[in-house]
């Protein structure tokens, strides 16, 4: 997802009897489903692990920015235009929202930037891909910020205060860009031979990229089962992947579009679609800085941090200056 | 000095929504001083009409009760139950009151 992959503990889940009775009357809280606030107790890995996933989600909000950024002095009408900026706007605003969230663990914005810019921190490898066409800003919004809805509605719930207010304040505001998204697809998909041509190209590049959002396979996802008893992780990675494939195959046959998976069919028995599962390698690959634009994204990053740095000490000194005005006149 | 002595401060944000209702915390951010902590709460928590009316206080102004004194703070109000109207039996040929 767009916390994929993230560190928790090493260590199995304890049982209620093993925890120390400060952790036990913690996770009973959790189990009671009561919020954890900041400036409550909480174990040190719980708020590593949380330090960890809402700050990937946060960098992936803002470098998700970059490949639909990417096409708005390029988009076919003004209403697309505006329409791309106000999508890329709110994503501004999510990273924004989460950022503040992890900063009440502790760790500070500035940090959090250093920790990505060197590598130590991630963002979902989805954003790794190239938007070569227009078509690709549907692609986007359809699957991408629909497999991104997938995984931040249950979050919603999840134990952590400020981590569970961002997600609720971000899910208002995702259906927009996932219907923009296949609006745009729809446009397409009902134009002229080549603009079909160019929707389904999209959904080609796109399927199994998106199907990587959700993480490995359950098999070999070792950091799931504390994530869940603390309640920052809600469903399990094929769970999740099963849900979107269900919700979208139907979406693409409404659209005349073919999902790029010879594998893919209706089981009967099941109630879901069975489909091909995601070249794992490539994801893996993808994750340690080898995709198609990892180079680029991290560039654009560390560009805007060194390009800015004048503005954000020019501010600051402006303001110390005028507070140290005030204090001299009092 | 340190790297976090070069971040802009952090404001705790609130704001007014339409019906006449009281400020609400919405979350926080940064900014250099309280006319940008304004601007950038508008740009940031009210792109779809959320609010009439923002406030902007420093995080560091902002005095808060310590979530493990729960118990003793609110400890009076609990032996008090005769704040609430329940508390007292009124016949029903009374009326309404
Ligand atoms: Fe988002
Ligand atoms: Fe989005």
């Amino acid at each position: 997802m767009y916390a994929q992959m993230v560190k928790s503990t090493g260590t199995g889940v304890k049982s209620l009897d093993e925890m120390d009775p400060r952790e036990r009357a913690f996770q009973e809280r959790i189990d009671a489903g009561e919020k954890i606030e900041p400036k409550d107790w909480m174990p040190e890995e719980y708020r590593k692990t949380l330090i960890r996933q809402i700050g990937q989600h946060a960098h992936s909000e803002i470098v998700g920015q970059l490949p639909e950024g990417n096409w708005i002095t390029r988009a076919p009408t003004l209403e697309r235009k505006a329409i791309l900026l106000a999508k890329v706007q709110d994503e501004a605003g999510h990273g924004l929202y989460l950022y503040c969230a992890a900063e009440t663990l502790g760790v500070s914005r500035d940090e959090m930037t250093r920790m990505l810019l060197d590598g130590r921190m991630k963002y979902s490898s989805i954003f790794n891909y190239p938007t070569l066409t227009w078509a690709d800003m549907g692609a986007v919004g359809w699957l991408v910020d629909g497999a991104a809805i997938m995984n931040q509605v249950p979050l919603q719930r999840t134990s952590y205060g400020p981590y569970s207010r961002a997600m609720i304040r971000i899910c208002k505001e995702e259906s927009f860009h996932q219907r923009q998204g296949f609006d745009i697809m729809m446009k397409m998909a009902n134009g002229t031979a080549a603009q079909k041509k160019m929707a389904q190209d999209a959904l080609n590049r796109f399927w199994y990229p998106a199907l990587m959002m959700f993480g490995p396979s359950d098999k070999d996802s070792v950091h799931s089962a504390q994530s869940m008893a603390w309640k920052i992780k809600m469903n399990t990675n094929d769970e999740l992947r099963q849900k979107f494939v269900d919700q979208t195959v139907p979406q693409a046959e409404y659209l005349g579009l073919t999902v790029p998976d010879d594998k893919l069919a209706w089981n009967e028995e099941r109630g879901h679609y069975d489909f091909s599962e995601p070249d794992w390698d490539e994801f893996y690959d993808v994750l340690k800085g080898n995709g198609p634009c990892n180079r680029e994204r991290l560039a654009a990053r560390q560009k805007a941090w060194d390009d800015n740095q004048w503005v954000r000490d020019g501010l600051l000194a402006h303001a110390q200056k005028r507070e140290a005005m005030k204090v001299a006149a009092e | 000095m340190s790297a976090a002595d070069h971040e802009w401060p952090l404001w705790e944000i609130f704001i007014r929504g339409q019906h006449g209702l009281n400020h609400r915390h919405v979350g926080s951010l940064h900014a250099a001083d309280a006319e940008a902590a304004i601007r950038n709460a508008r740009d940031v928590y009210t792109r779809r009409n959320e609010g009439v009316s923002i406030w902007a206080v420093r995080a560091d102004d902002i005095v808060a009760s310590s979530p493990g004194k729960k118990g003793p703070l609110y400890e009076p109000a609990n032996s008090k139950v005769y704040r609430h109207p329940t508390f007292f039996d009124i016949p029903d040929d009374v009326g309404a009151m």
